[in-house]
């Protein structure tokens, strides 16, 4: 019998308690990832002082696998000094990778806001802060959560990435399990079906946010 | 970012590779890492051409398929799409086998890869193929034609040239993900690095060479799909008649 339904079960209990952490270490990067981007979107509409670097760094780091950056900033940050786990630098690896992607579809939102609501905002002598807190970020945010929503699904099929700077989540402990039992099939298809119901299922749930967002613009 | 910028990073990154190969710090990494930036390159270009083939097959039959056909389509969609390529890989290499198909690491990685832009490509070929203006369907109906020979002569073509864009923008990520099959023992430019780095530890240095190597990569494959918008675009009806 190819399919242990005992072994599956057995394996079940440390599989959840490893999906914890992937859904832990997918909620911290995209919360780095969300607020990184817009700081990185709205810096480069400050003028050309900042977008030059900014647009240089974004195409940079989306131009390189997410793979080595992780590997660089595992093994270089500690001969700066900088000794940190390996759950934290694979957050801040997978967080400011997205954030690069993110910043793009701000990019959009903020494009896609007439030039009125700029020139309204200087004839009430706003400042800057105040016309992109007030007027511009609120306007600019809600069309591009389902783009954000997608970036969300990304992240959370990029953690098992993480699996190689040694944080057991989901696809690391399935290995450890496999190489302890030498069953692979129960284990890593169990990993792939929670990946598959999860992406599905947030999918599902990102169609719903953007129904909700498309009936409050159009009522 | 413009073509003109792209161009600028790509001439400062080359420059930044020469430079650094005339340098003793980094000349002796340099011969091995170019070596698995081949490797590199001969899976993403093999891997290229299959996940199109995949995404067309799979788009055609999803959108004109049998019933059955057009659920097997959506299945394999889903299932690629909706699970992380690492898991993939490591199904392909670790239970595969256990079904009896021990496929060689080379095949796993290519077929990994190949299935997960594949999946992504159908979505892409689909939308582009609905993209197309419904009066195309229309003429050719008018002008007798059956409905395969409308979709091989009047709309894909059409189609093509509408997805270039994305095709860009999936070739770049499947470019960047080949750096996961050096984990399956792989010796493409990642499993080089890493293996520099664990003999000499001189980690900054050949991982900056490798960042190079791959931001080179990337923008050229930029440039290229941007070349061919062009070129595809070219003396199409757009706009005023004249």
């Amino acid at each position: 019998m190819l399919w242990e339904w005992s072994y599956a079960l057995e394996v079940l209990p440390p599989l959840l308690r490893a999906a914890a952490i992937t859904v832990e270490a997918t909620l911290l990067s995209f919360a780095i990832a969300a607020s990184l981007g817009l700081a990185l979107a709205v810096l480069r509409m400050l003028g050309p002082m900042f977008a030059w670097p900014l647009s240089i760094f974004i195409e940079f780091v989306r131009s390189t696998p997410l793979l080595i950056q992780m590997f660089f900033l595992y093994f270089v940050l500690p001969q700066f000094g900088v000794t940190l786990d390996g759950l934290t630098v694979g957050v801040l690896t997978i967080g400011v990778h997205y954030a690069t992607f993110c910043a793009e579809v701000y990019r959009t939102g903020l494009e896609n806001i007439p030039r009125g609501q700029w020139e309204a905002a200087v004839a009430l002598n706003l400042g800057v802060f105040t016309t992109f807190k007030d007027v511009i970020l609120p306007q600019a945010i809600p069309p591009v959560v389902p783009a954000l929503g997608n970036y969300l699904i990304g992240i959370f099929k990029a953690t098992p990435l993480l699996s190689v700077v040694a944080v057991l989540e989901l696809m690391g402990t399935a290995k450890i399990l496999g190489s302890e039992s030498y069953r692979y099939v129960e284990p890593i298809t169990l990993v792939g079906l929670f990946f598959l119901i999860m992406s599905l299922v947030s999918a599902t749930a990102i169609r719903a946010v953007e129904r909700m967002l498309n009936r409050r613009t159009v009522g | 970012m413009g073509a003109r910028s792209i161009i600028g990073m790509l001439v400062g990154a080359i420059g930044l590779l020469a430079w650094f190969s005339t340098l003793e710090r980094f000349r002796a990494f340099m011969p091995v890492l170019l070596h698995g930036a081949e490797t590199t390159l001969r899976i993403t270009a093999i891997a290229s051409v299959l996940a199109f083939a995949f995404a067309i097959i799979a788009a055609l039959a999803r959108l004109y398929g049998l019933l059955p056909i057009r659920w097997l389509a959506r299945v394999y969609i889903e299932m690629f799409r909706g699970t992380s390529l690492l898991v993939q890989l490591f199904w392909l290499y670790f239970v595969l086998p256990e079904f009896g198909m021990s496929l060689a690491p080379f095949t796993v990685a290519v077929l990994a890869l190949s299935l997960n832009t594949g999946a992504y490509g159908a979505e892409v070929v689909r939308a582009a193929i609905e993209a197309v203006p419904s009066g195309q369907w229309e003429a050719s109906t008018a002008v007798n034609m059956t409905r395969t020979q409308a979709l091989r002569r009047i709309i894909l073509p059409q189609a093509l040239i509408l997805m270039i864009p994305p095709w860009g923008n999936l070739f770049i990520e499947l470019l960047k993900a080949t750096a996961l099959v050096s984990l399956i023992t792989i010796p493409d430019l990642t499993f080089r690095a890493l293996e520099l780095n664990s003999i000499t530890l001189k980690t900054i240095d050949i991982f900056t060479l490798v960042l190079l190597i791959y931001l080179t990569i990337s923008l050229m494959l930029t440039i290229i799909m941007r070349g061919l918008e062009g070129a595809a675009s070219r003396g199409l009806a757009r706009g005023r008649v004249h």
